[in-house]
Parts: structure tokens; C-alpha cells; sequence
């Protein structure tokens, strides 16, 4: 497995250089997190009664070093499990890396899976405003970009509909939505892709086309080879934490899935 | 692509800067606290939205949620006086001790509201805590907002009884207006501090009602200051709102400057609780994201 190791050692990158943006130093992330579904007082004290931990510690990234140019779109590959998303958390800025040090020239937008931020009990076009008034945009940015995102996701009256109403496609066509009229100058997509119905998935496809033309670069985190080939042309494979390989889309995807011993077809089953 | 370092150029850099980004390991698990403050004055709009379309949500704004808002600690205040007067067969009579009655536990709802918002908000927020990169703090002192502007429309209500009871209004009224103002940076931190704990304990907000029952008793709410007997008398001074709602209502009810220790004791209390409540979030603030 050695002869596949790409990672570089890693070589300071100055951060006045224009071509550059995303610098991944020698990250490493580890977190601490709970067994228990709930944590409580109860259990805590019921816990050191008994003399046992419920913390553990996650090595979620180990020691990943690369850097992405203007005009890359980066898949990322790699079993569940690998530290793909905490590696997208860590890039977006919502993960502080245990050691080792990311640099971001450009405006992110993110669409990680696990949903989106909505709170269920406010209507679509709040949810809008609130997310993108958390990520910086001045009030009256806000309620045009708003508008924006509320037409190209085509609710109709659904915008205004508390989002408990909403169906599973009108949730990700919102979320799609926000994410790519955010005007990105990085976009980030967690497996996040089946949005809506045909028609829907027709006009998404379109504008990821004009983002991958319009954007200085897109990360694209996905199981489907399929996708990653088609829209990326780099890749990177990341396998407990560590990164496996780098290199051109096809090869990374098939070595992967040579590793992981399934065929192609697994893969077809997941559309874009 | 000279537009983006230009602009780059211009800002300080930090971690939420909108262009340019370095993420490091922090030191001492705080972030830069300057840089920190500074953005999350700038999304403070996200904050006051949160808090709108929170009520909107509770239905605060329409007529009868702001009636409920009003009904709730009167309906509380009925009950005290109830007990204090009638079964306990109390000294206190009147619209005076009715009108120190409504003052004290509006306030104290002030406090106890922000706390337990303050306590669910961020496992609220969870989801756009997991998608997005903002000050967390946003979400707590949205929580505040929210009780504030629910405290707000109560005022009028005591102005009914503080007339009634025949109470002075002049300027040394307006001394009550800094003692509200440290409230409000008490009720911050601890709507700061329990947020936190929240992560940790889900069943933080179970306790609290027991825990903001047995404060309101300790405060001066349903006794007054002048019911505490002289051996008791040095140890009102451990309960950290004593100061402030005493400053408080003092004001407000009697119309009376509050003393000077009472303003001392207030400004310390309520500067140590929000700068210890908002470390203490900000020191945990990037560990939400895997806690939630």
C-alpha cells in the first residue's frame, strides 16, 4: 500500500500566492466525543459511580497534507469512516484542527450533508435569511439574496410554509439552493447532490456546471464514481484518516474501488 | 483575482473574515478574543432575527401571546401573594407590597427566561452550528433578546400597580435603568454558560426550574429587603442578583437611589458572571460541531 502514499511532505505555503486556495499542512484532527446517544448528568454520575468512560477519542484526520490551485474541483474518496466530511468541516472552518494549520483564500459555502441548518418550526425563506445573515451578509444582501434562493429552488407558497410541512426533495432543493446562490468563491458538497425531481436535477446539474466554471474551487464529497469523474478533475483518497492518493479522477477512483474491492456497479446505484 | 487579495488586504484577518481564512489549534482553547467580539458585532442582525422568528414561532407577537406573556407572572403573582398574605397570614397588605411583588418577579423572569433559552439555543441551533462557521455566542444572546423583549411588554403592567400603590415616579426612577442594564450582562453569561453545559448534560434544563424555584426564594422577590433578619443579613450578599434586582427595584418601587454598595456589588457580580459565562462558551464553542 506504500507505493500508493502521495502526500508530500508539505512545503509552507506563502500565503500571498494568488493561485493558491486551499493549503492543507499536515492536519491532523482528533475530537472527543460521547458513546452515549443522550449525555446526562444522570448517566455521568451513575457512570463515575462505576468507574467508567464514555469518552472516547476520535484520530479522524491523521497527518493530511495537500494544496488545491484556482480552477480545481478536489474529490474526495473514501470508505465511511475516512474523515472526508471532518476534513470539509476542518476546511470550512467549523472544525479547528488539532495540529497542523489549513489556509482558505475565498468565500466558502458549504452543503454538508446531515442536513442543513434549518429549524423545522420556521418557514423556508426564515431558515434563508437566518443562514445567510450567520454567514455575514449585511441585512439588505440578505433579502435579496433571499429572493433569489427562493425562486430558484421553486417552492412557491411552500416558501413561506413552516419546514415540517416540507417534503424530503423540496428540503435538499432548498438546501441546494442556498448553498449555490451564495455567489461561492469554494464550494463545498457533501454527498449532498440528489436534489428534487427531474426537472429540478436538470437546472442543478446546470448551474454545478456554471459554479465549476464561476468558482475558484469546488470540493466534492461523494461515494458515486460516477460523479466524481464527471465533475472533478483532481482527486484525492482518504482511508482512516490518512490520505491514500492523489491524482487524476479515474485512476484515484479506481484504485479505491480496487481497495475496497467493489465493482463499479455498487457505485451506479448512487446518481448524482 | 487581484480584486480578492485587495479586499483581503483590507480586512483584519480572522477566523470568520468572509475572504481569507487560516485555521490553527488554538492555544489555551480560546479564540482571539478582540477579532471574536468584533465579528460577532458584525452578525448581530443574525441574532435579532434568530430571536424574531423565535417568537414569531411561540407566537409572541400576535395579541394573545403578548397577553400570555403578561398573564403568566401576574397569574405568579397572584399565587405569591396568595401564599404570603393569606395562608402564611403575612404583615404585608396592599398594592405597595403587590407592586414590589410584580417589579421583583418580572425581573426575576427576565434572569430565569434568558437562562433556560440561553440553555436550549444551542442544542437548538444544532444543525447550522454543524454547516456553518459563525460566533456561536450569536445564539445565547439571541436567547436574551428574546426574554428581554418578552420583559418589555410587563412594564406596563407594573406601571398599573406601581400607580395604584400610590409610588413615586421622578428621576431617581431612572436610577433602575443601569441596574436592568447589568441584569441583562448577568443574564448573558449565564444564558452563555448554561447554553454550554447543555452540550454536555441534556438534562441540564430539567434541573433548572427546581434550581430558578429555590433562587427566587433566596432573592428578594416575595420578602423585602427589610424582612431580613439581622443574622441572616450577611449572607444575602452571596446571592449574586441580590444586588442588582435589590438596585433594582429599589428604584423602581420606592423610587429611592440605591446605595452605593449596591452598585458596586451589582457592576462586579454582573461583569464577572458574563465575562466567566462567555469564556466558558467561547472556550468550548469549537467542540459543538462533534458534541451535537
Amino acid at each position: 500500500m506504500s507505493s500508493l502514499f502521495a502526500s508530500k511532505p508539505s512545503k509552507p505555503e506563502l500565503s500571498s500566492d494568488p493561485e493558491m486556495v486551499v493549503s492543507v499542512q499536515n492536519v491532523s484532527i482528533t475530537y472527543r466525543t460521547t458513546f452515549e446517544r443522550v449525555p446526562t448528568f444522570k448517566n455521568a454520575i451513575v457512570r463515575f459511580g462505576r468507574g467508567e468512560h464514555a469518552v472516547r477519542n476520535i484520530h479522524a484526520v491523521d497527518g493530511v497534507s495537500f494544496d488545491v490551485k484556482v480552477g480545481t474541483s478536489l474529490g474526495i474518496v473514501g470508505s465511511n469512516g475516512a474523515g472526508k466530511s471532518t476534513l470539509m468541516r476542518a476546511m470550512a472552518g467549523i472544525l479547528p484542527p488539532t495540529s497542523g494549520r489549513i489556509e482558505v483564500n475565498g468565500r466558502i459555502s458549504t452543503l454538508l450533508s446531515l442536513g442543513v441548518g434549518f429549524n423545522a418550526n420556521l418557514s423556508g425563506r426564515e431558515n434563508v435569511i437566518l443562514g445567510l445573515l450567520a454567514s455575514g451578509l449585511s441585512r439588505r444582501a440578505v433579502l435579496e439574496r433571499a429572493e433569489e434562493v427562493a425562486d430558484f429552488a421553486e417552492l412557491e407558497d411552500f416558501i413561506d410554509a413552516p419546514m415540517r410541512t416540507y417534503s424530503s426533495g423540496m428540503y435538499s432543493r432548498l438546501a441546494f439552493s442556498v448553498a449555490v446562490n451564495m455567489d461561492p468563491d469554494i464550494l463545498m458538497i457533501d454527498e449532498a447532490l440528489s436534489a428534487g425531481d427531474a426537472s429540478f436535477k436538470g437546472k442543478a446539474g446546470a448551474k454545478m456546471a456554471e459554479l465549476r466554471a464561476s468558482s475558484r474551487a469546488m470540493f466534492l464529497v461523494s461515494h458515486s464514481s460516477s460523479a466524481i469523474k464527471e465533475m472533478c478533475n483532481d482527486a484525492i483518497w482518504l482511508h482512516k484518516g490518512k490520505l491514500m492518493m492523489r491524482g487524476e479522477p479515474e485512476e484515484v477512483c479506481e484504485t479505491y474501488e480496487r481497495f475496497a474491492n467493489v465493482g463499479e456497479k455498487a457505485f451506479v446505484l448512487e446518481d448524482f | 483575482m487581484s480584486t480578492v487579495s485587495a479586499v483581503s488586504v483590507g480586512e483584519d484577518e480572522n477566523e470568520f473574515t468572509t475572504i481569507h481564512h487560516v485555521y490553527e489549534p488554538h492555544r489555551a482553547g480560546l479564540p482571539p478574543v478582540m477579532p471574536y467580539f468584533r465579528e460577532l458585532w458584525r452578525r448581530r442582525e443574525f441574532a435579532t432575527e434568530a430571536s424574531k422568528s423565535d417568537m414569531k414561532a411561540a407566537n409572541s407577537l400576535t395579541v394573545f401571546g403578548q397577553l400570555w406573556l403578561i398573564m403568566n407572572p401576574l397569574l405568579l403573582a397572584a399565587v405569591y401573594y396568595l401564599l404570603v398574605n393569606v395562608i402564611a397570614g403575612g404583615k404585608h397588605r396592599g398594592w405597595d407590597y403587590f407592586a414590589h411583588l410584580t417589579a421583583g418577579l418580572f425581573t426575576f423572569y427576565l434572569v430565569s427566561g434568558s437562562m433556560s433559552t440561553g440553555a436550549s439555543s444551542v442544542v437548538g441551533g444544532g444543525k447550522l452550528l454543524m454547516n456553518m462557521s459563525f460566533p456561536r455566542l450569536l445564539l445565547p444572546l439571541s436567547a436574551v433578546r428574546t426574554a428581554f423583549f418578552r420583559f418589555l411588554p410587563t412594564m406596563p403592567v407594573y406601571l398599573v400597580f406601581h400607580l395604584l400603590a400610590g409610588n413615586p415616579l421622578s428621576w431617581r426612577t431612572l436610577t433602575a435603568l443601569p441596574f436592568l442594564a447589568m441584569l441583562i450582562g448577568f443574564s448573558a453569561g449565564l444564558a452563555a454558560f448554561f447554553g454550554a453545559l447543555q452540550v454536555y448534560f441534556r438534562d441540564t434544563t430539567a434541573f433548572m426550574p427546581y434550581f430558578v424555584r429555590i433562587w427566587l426564594y433566596l432573592s428578594p422577590v416575595i420578602w423585602l429587603i427589610s424582612d431580613v433578619p439581622k443574622r441572616m443579613a450577611p449572607f444575602v450578599h452571596f446571592n449574586p442578583i441580590y444586588p442588582m434586582l435589590g438596585g433594582f427595584t429599589e428604584a423602581l418601587v420606592q423610587g429611592r437611589v440605591p446605595g452605593w454598595h449596591l452598585w458596586l456589588e451589582g457592576t462586579v457580580f454582573s461583569i464577572v458572571v458574563f465575562v466567566v459565562g462567555s469564556l466558558f462558551f467561547m472556550s468550548r464553542e469549537r467542540e459543538f460541531a462533534v458534541r451535537l
